[in-house]
């Protein structure tokens, strides 16, 4: 299903899709091959599962913003959704836990992650819909509001019961090298991956996906055959929201365990790059996700064995280079849809 | 044809929509037969949009009534028209660019296997039905920015039919179609009303009311002036009606009296966007005092010819002179200094900054000298000044002169670059397709102007696809034809048959 949808979106053809499909190959065989080389079969299964793990915020990121300007709305304020709804997932998990045991709390807590992140979205949609207001300038009120209330409102000491462990799934989980990237992850790493592909296939093949689509085109179009643009902008910018949300409360429930000041670290903006190198699709994005993730596990890697003498400061800023650089290589001429930005006013 | 005993499919009673300072439409009554086609005649802001968006629930109406198909009804959104069994081809089409032709099609109205989930295929299957029922002859698995505007036109009617239309508004069809196109968009039309649909179709343009319609409505501003047939009416008696007053529809001008040649035009070789030549040796010259006009049917280099003499394009060989200085390689502000008009072809891409207001458009030439700036300071006062002068003297209707550019109408776009290239002395006029797409009263207004400044003694070249512009307007016609001039006649020699005859490369024995 997955691959059926990607040809079909694309258009282009089969040397689109058979030219990607040989980079990404050719991508995933010297990265292997780097880190067999340097860090030995233990070393590799580690970065190979941990770009697994990176990658989820980044492609839940990227998924926000994706359906936002699918809809005709940017949404720049990712990173502000992520950092708050990690930050109250993270209170929910503290409190809630005081008094519910853990295998509760925990599913709690990332309905409020997700939620928070809706509610901002909602919070977009009500400034760049109702309002009017400059998309660009509406994320940053977001970016701004979060980061200021979560490093107001945090205190240090708080404990929680504990975070969301890894689920392996049985005995796929015991397979060698493949068992422990794939099939030994906590539960939001698993849905990402599904939401994935649920996406794309909504995106391109439902009636949601093509009014979607439309209404991020050419919205007059959807317009003039009944499709409300505005309420589904509204519709579209706070689901987008809730997968930030789940971004955050990875962040906090699954991948640390607890919060500290401005934890986002920038990941909410590296989505957006996500989400342009992977030419808005969900699976473009998720393979954009992986690339840097990757270089990230790597630049940990190499940090950890202490194989390479460099200085952290270098190491740490590789994978923004790197994706830098294989963005300009390979990015090459993106056209987002044509109305993301712009207010829709019939009359 | 008499309409009376045909069943009543769509009426209004007393129409009427107020914008803010603007009363669009004032009291209109409107009766639309089954099978029948009635043209909406009226000029650029007569009101024919806004009376098609009300029917088709786009606006409502500040007062007023509709019945379609004998049932009162309040048109919320456009579904509540759709689903009465009206569809709208707008004059900027509904399509999406990044989506197939089925997907345009199905948008609002998607078939689904069930659960929200397309059906692509069976939405395929029907577009190719469609299709082929009214020889439409669209791909449904095309994608739509790949189309020839004529197809796209199609897809349109496709998006109609498909919502099982029977009552179909077209707003200016024509408008941006081949002569051929349009041909085929009228065998459509009386193909579809052959089968009992009807048709309101908006346009200004006289000959093709007379051709195709078989009741003609006129709308002035705002106001239905008069309901009449084809039989009973001229393009002139249309055309008074529809300005308010008599027009002249062929220009009155005195004999030529040419002087010095102002521009002179020497194998010149240009090429197009493709880097293909496009204009492969055009020599031509215009004398101070007349009018060369030049005819060909779009694509035959006149674009790059015009875009050439204006700097706006580079030359690849040949040369050309303007008052006697060899300009070939000059940049545009250079030469709109030695006083060269330029009225270009796209208005809105090259002629206006849209977001500008009026007042700003009227000074892009001049906007960096006395007295309209001293250096780097601008001074606004003497640009509205200037202005509300203009406004005045050219006619433009426009609620002031700090309205953007892109809230006016095509004709009165127009006259705001007509009155900016004429509001300084000028020694040579280059205009392409200075009337395109806008109300006969802008035309003739236009026409006068171009013909006053030949009068003054400007050299013009008018450059249009139009050829009764030529005929009207020419003192000599230049026919170019693959990228050359074949012929420079007399505008007395110069015959339609003859005209037709030199546009379409035949040689003519002499």
């Amino acid at each position: 299903m997955a691959t059926t949808t990607v040809v079909q979106e694309q258009n282009s053809g089969m040397s689109s899709r058979t030219k990607w499909l040989i980079a990404g190959g050719g991508i995933f065989i010297a990265a292997l091959a780097l880190n067999l080389y340097f860090f030995g079969a233990t070393g590799t299964t580690a970065v190979f599962a941990a770009t697994l793990r990176q990658s989820t915020p980044l492609i839940l990121g990227a998924m926000c913003g994706l359906i936002g300007e699918r809809s005709g709305v940017i949404n720049i304020g990712i990173e502000g959704q992520m950092l708050m709804a990690a930050f109250l997932a993270f209170l929910a998990n503290v409190y809630i836990g005081r008094v519910l045991p853990l295998g509760l709390t925990l599913p709690i807590a990332v309905l409020i992650g997700v939620a928070t992140g809706a509610l901002l979205g909602l919070f977009l949609a009500w400034m760049s819909v109702t309002l009017k207001m400059d998309q660009i300038i509406g994320g940053t009120v977001i970016n701004t509001l979060a980061l200021g209330l979560t490093s107001y409102f945090y205190v240090t000491g708080l404990t929680t019961q504990g975070k969301l462990q890894t689920i392996p799934l049985g005995p796929l989980a015991d397979i060698p090298f493949v068992g422990p990237i794939l099939f030994n992850n906590p539960p939001i790493t698993y849905l990402t991956i599904i939401l994935v592909f649920v996406l794309q296939f909504a995106l391109f093949r439902t009636v949601w996906g093509l009014r979607t689509r439309s209404i991020g085109e050419h919205p007059s179009a959807a317009d003039t055959v009944g499709i409300n643009v505005n309420r589904m902008r509204y519709l579209n910018v706070t689901l987008a929201g809730a997968f930030a949300g789940l971004a955050g409360a990875y962040l906090t429930l699954e991948a640390v365990g607890s919060f500290e000041r401005g934890m986002t670290n920038g990941r909410g903006f590296i989505a957006l790059a996500v989400m342009i190198f992977g030419r808005w699709t969900p699976i473009g994005a998720w393979g954009a996700a992986l690339l840097f993730a990757f270089f990230t596990a790597f630049a940990t890697q190499t940090q950890f064995t202490g194989l390479v003498s460099i200085p952290p400061q270098f190491v740490g800023m590789s994978p923004y280079v790197l994706t830098i650089v294989f963005l300009a290589l390979f990015g090459g001429r993106a056209r987002g849809p044509a109305a993301a930005g712009q207010v829709y006013d019939p009359e | 044809m008499n309409q009376n005993n045909k069943e009543v499919v769509l009426e209004a009673q007393g129409l009427t929509k107020r914008f803010p300072g603007v009363l669009a439409n004032d009291n209109i009554n409107l009766v639309l037969h089954k099978g029948e086609i009635l043209a909406l005649l009226g000029e650029n802001g007569a009101g024919k949009s806004t009376l098609m968006n009300m029917l088709y629930g786009l606006y409502h109406p500040t007062e007023g009534e509709i019945w379609i198909k004998g049932e009162h009804v309040i048109l919320e959104d456009p579904s509540d028209a759709i689903a009465r069994g009206v569809g709208m081809v707008h004059q900027h089409f509904q399509l999406v660019p990044v989506m197939t032709v089925a997907e345009n099609v199905i948008l609002g109205d998607e078939i689904t296997r069930g659960g929200g989930v397309l059906n692509l295929k069976e939405a395929a299957n029907k577009v190719w039905e469609l299709s082929h029922q009214y020889g439409l002859d669209v791909d449904p698995t095309a994608m739509v920015e790949d189309l020839p505007v004529g197809t796209q036109q199609r897809v349109e009617i496709i998006k109609a039919l498909y919502r099982d239309a029977d009552i179909l508004i077209l707003d200016e069809p024509t408008a941006v179609l081949t002569p051929q196109e349009a041909e085929d968009l009228f065998r459509i039309m009386k193909d579809f009303t052959a089968r009992g649909s009807s048709i309101i179709f908006i346009t200004h343009k006289l000959k093709e009311v007379l051709a195709i319609a078989d009741t003609i409505g006129v709308l002035h501003r705002g106001r239905m002036v008069g309901t009449v047939t084809p039989e009973e009416s001229t393009q002139a008696s249309l055309a008074e009606m529809m300005v308010g007053r008599e027009v002249i529809l062929t220009v009155e001008k005195d004999p030529p009296h040419p002087k010095d040649v102002v521009l002179r035009i020497e194998n010149l070789q240009v090429k197009d966007d493709r880097g293909h030549l496009a204009v492969k040796g055009v020599d031509l010259e215009v004398r101070a005092g007349e009018i060369v006009g030049v005819a060909g049917v779009q694509g035959n280099g006149q674009r790059e010819l015009v875009e050439a003499l204006t700097g706006l394009r580079p030359v690849e060989s040949g040369s050309f002179s303007i008052s006697g200085q060899d300009s070939t390689h000059l940049k545009p502000r250079k030469i709109t200094e030695m006083g060269v008009a330029h009225i270009p072809e796209d208005r809105e891409k090259h002629g206006l900054v849209m977001a500008y207001s009026v007042a700003d458009n009227m000074v892009l030439n001049n906007y960096y000298v006395e007295p309209f700036a001293t250096r780097i300071i601008m001074h606004e006062d003497k640009i509205d000044e200037q202005a509300e002068r203009l406004v005045e003297e050219f006619d433009v209707r426009t609620p002031s002169v700090h309205t953007p550019a892109r809230n006016l109408s095509g004709g009165n776009k127009q006259k705001v670059i007509v009155a900016r290239e004429f509001s300084r002395p000028i020694t040579l006029l280059i205009a392409a397709q200075p009337t395109r797409g806008i109300d006969v009263g802008s035309i003739e207004f236009i026409h006068n102007q171009i013909v006053e400044q030949r009068d003054a003694g400007a050299a013009v070249l008018v450059v249009s696809a139009e050829l009764d512009e030529i005929m009207s307007l020419s003192d000599y016609v230049a026919v170019m034809f693959d990228g050359r001039v074949v012929d420079v006649l007399p505008r007395k020699d110069a015959t339609r048959e003859k005209l037709g005859l030199l546009m379409a490369g035949s040689e003519i024995e002499v």
